[in-house]
């Protein structure tokens, strides 16, 4: 039966496989008389000669597969076999107490372990684990037992209690899988290594070794944190498609990051992410998205009890922008209506909240609103490369109020004296009104930004939450395309530029069709910006003559 | 007997593979070489003692040497200590 644990991932990956148990030979050495104790100290100074040379070798190996900073512990552990504390330690309690040399070693390396283990320092605590693998070394040396733990033949996922540093590098590379360990932490040598090996690694996993057999199947997720002992087939079918996602973004990664979006016949496409939070930069640049073409402020106003203050938004968008390093950054003015329940608007319920009072029509009826956000826009706009766009313009008179707002507030903040900058302004073209007026509208702003979820829903008059309705709603319906057709070629006609942040955007049967019309940019979920770029790197297009 | 005063650059503090080479190079000398944290010290050539004293980032630590051969093993350390912590 499927059996789930929990741990901490170290390093992120995921692997399907048989286990391997590796189970201490615990060294359990029992306390025994032993009859001359010289020649007890003897075998120890043989055992410490052998233990030297073994740990050479292991520093050898992991010189060569791992690196030298990694491979620098087995350094130490040679010195710590050398220390004369512990050869003290040992040789007087052979001496005093008569025991074997193997129970005093091991009596020592506990003694010495537990010493590390309860300093104040995380690093130096995980050095215990240093002290008891020397410690078992000698010991198994002493008994002329093998050192090590074997693994199967087959790659496997290897389980353990704990792993000592020897014990990882000793295991054959290729047929780890992953490593789940029920102890551990970041700083041990197992994490270490696993992240040089660019294998998945989980400790702090709370599970009985004895329930798991040698050859089980089982699934580790170091993403999610979870490890699955005997899965379900849609355990593993999940598992597979995950690794499968994972290697084709390896394979992306590799091909397309940092590299220019171009198409073939010389075309270059600003690539940029949609986001909805400072959370989510982090996988803005690690997916090598160009900036953020969509960056949703609803995040300030949504979940609190009342409007965000200039000051919060102002630090708010300045961090993006500084996070954002000069890339380009276009954050969507407030986007609110009755779907989304914000009290302290009192915005009431309304019949058809998609057509309701909502985004810019909130701000232009209560500009009080809309001005603490601009004067947050334009204070953070010295900061970085800042384009700002306004959601769900309808005409004309809409684009030349919010003119005429947003100068009033350059003027107040003139007047305070305080630092501001007049960012990029654009428009979301998400009505049908406003891509029959796009000629006019080109006129009047920087840029267009199409928000094809919204154009689709009002021009299909199709509701996108009514299942009912899925049979008629086309995605690809050819009166869309020609909207954005329409809106394109009358931007070029002003010198403006276009760009797709609806979902449309990231729809990669329709990449090449976009390529044809000429959209500028494209803001899409941050996961697509580099199957994107590959697609669009891969259009032809036509000779142009 | 020479002596002086240390303060640790090395962000990760006096921790296992500096240790090593700080007792490897101690046992240069014949001077006993006497490292001192607070209240504790120890020998600097017994590595465990040495990385058990658990000297951070920022501390500071009184060196001491002590034989025959202190002036040079005082300012071997030294030089060794600027050079790598």
């Amino acid at each position: 039966m499927a059996q789930e644990y929990k741990g901490k991932p170290v390093f992120k990956g995921i692997a399907l496989g048989p286990v391997t148990v590796l189970k201490k030979q615990d060294v359990q050495v029992k306390r025994e008389k032993a009859g001359d104790p010289e020649s007890e100290i003897k075998k120890v100074e043989e055992a410490v000669e052998t233990s030297k040379e073994q740990l050479q070798h292991l520093y050898e190996k992991a010189l060569s597969e791992v690196g030298e900073a990694s491979a620098a512990i087995f350094e130490v552990h040679q010195m710590m076999l050398e220390d004369e504390d512990y050869q003290d330690a040992i040789r007087n309690m052979i001496r005093t107490e008569r025991v074997s040399a193997s129970y005093a070693v091991a009596v020592t390396g506990d003694n010495f372990a537990e010493m590390f283990a309860a300093m104040d320092d995380d690093y130096m605590q995980a050095r215990a684990a240093d002290v008891k693998d020397i410690s078992n070394r000698l010991v198994e040396n002493l008994n002329g037992n093998s050192i090590g733990m074997e693994a199967g033949e087959e790659a496997s996922i290897i389980v353990a209690d704990d792993l000592t540093p020897s014990e990882t590098v000793q295991l054959d590379k290729e047929k780890i899988l992953g490593f789940v360990t029920v102890h551990g932490s970041s700083n041990s040598h197992t994490a270490i290594l696993a992240r040089m090996m660019n294998i998945p690694a989980m400790i702090g996993t709370e599970m009985d070794l004895d329930k798991l057999e040698n050859g089980m199947t089982a699934v580790l997720d170091a993403f999610a944190g979870t490890f699955i002992t005997e899965p379900t087939e849609e355990q593993c079918a999940a598992a597979k498609e995950k690794m499968q996602e994972e290697e084709e973004k390896e394979a992306l990664l590799q091909k397309y990051k940092g590299k220019e979006t171009c198409t073939k016949n010389g075309k270059k496409v600003h690539l940029y992410a949609n986001i909805g939070n400072v959370g989510d930069i982090p996988s803005v640049l690690e997916n090598d998205a160009e900036g953020v073409g969509l960056f949703r402020s609803e995040f300030l106003y949504l979940g609190r009890e009342d409007f965000p203050t200039e000051e919060e938004q102002f630090r708010a968008y300045r961090q993006v922008l500084q996070t954002m390093a000069g890339k380009k950054v276009i954050i969507r003015t407030l986007d609110i209506g009755a779907d989304k329940q914000v009290d302290y608007f009192g915005l009431g319920e309304e019949e058809n909240p998609a057509m309701g009072y909502r985004a810019i029509r909130i701000c232009l009826k209560q500009p009080e609103i809309f001005k603490t956000q601009l004067r947050a826009l334009l204070r953070a706009a010295v900061y970085g490369n800042l384009s700002v766009m306004y959601p769900m313009i309808t005409s004309e008179e809409e684009v030349a109020k919010i003119q005429k707002i947003v100068k009033e507030v350059e003027n107040e903040l003139t007047k305070k004296g305080v630092p501001y900058q007049i960012p990029e302004q654009g428009i979301m073209i998400e009505t049908p009104a406003a891509v029959m007026v796009s000629d006019e509208l080109a006129q009047m702003v920087d840029f267009f930004s199409i928000g094809t979820n919204d154009l689709t829903q009002y021009t299909m008059a199709i509701d996108r939450q009514n299942a009912k309705l899925d049979d008629f709603y086309n995605a690809h319906h050819k009166a869309i395309i020609r909207m954005i057709r329409m809106v394109t070629e009358n931007a070029h006609k002003h010198g403006k530029w276009v760009g797709i942040c609806g979902e449309l955007g990231a729809d990669l049967e329709l990449t090449d069709t976009f390529m044809e019309i000429g959209v500028d940019e494209l803001s899409v979920a941050p996961s697509m910006v580099l199957k994107l770029r590959k697609q669009i790197c891969e259009y032809e297009g036509y000779m142009l003559d | 007997m020479k002596e002086f005063m240390y303060t640790v650059k090395d962000e990760q503090g006096i921790h296992a593979r500096p240790a090593g080479m700080l007792a490897k190079e101690a046992k240069k000398y014949e001077s006993k070489i006497t490292i001192y944290k607070d209240e504790k010290s120890a020998e600097v050539t017994r590595l465990m003692a040495l990385m058990a004293l658990g000297i951070k980032c920022g501390q500071e630590v009184r060196v001491t040497a002590e034989g025959p051969d202190e002036e040079a093993a005082a300012d071997g350390i030294k030089a060794f200590l600027e050079a790598n912590l």
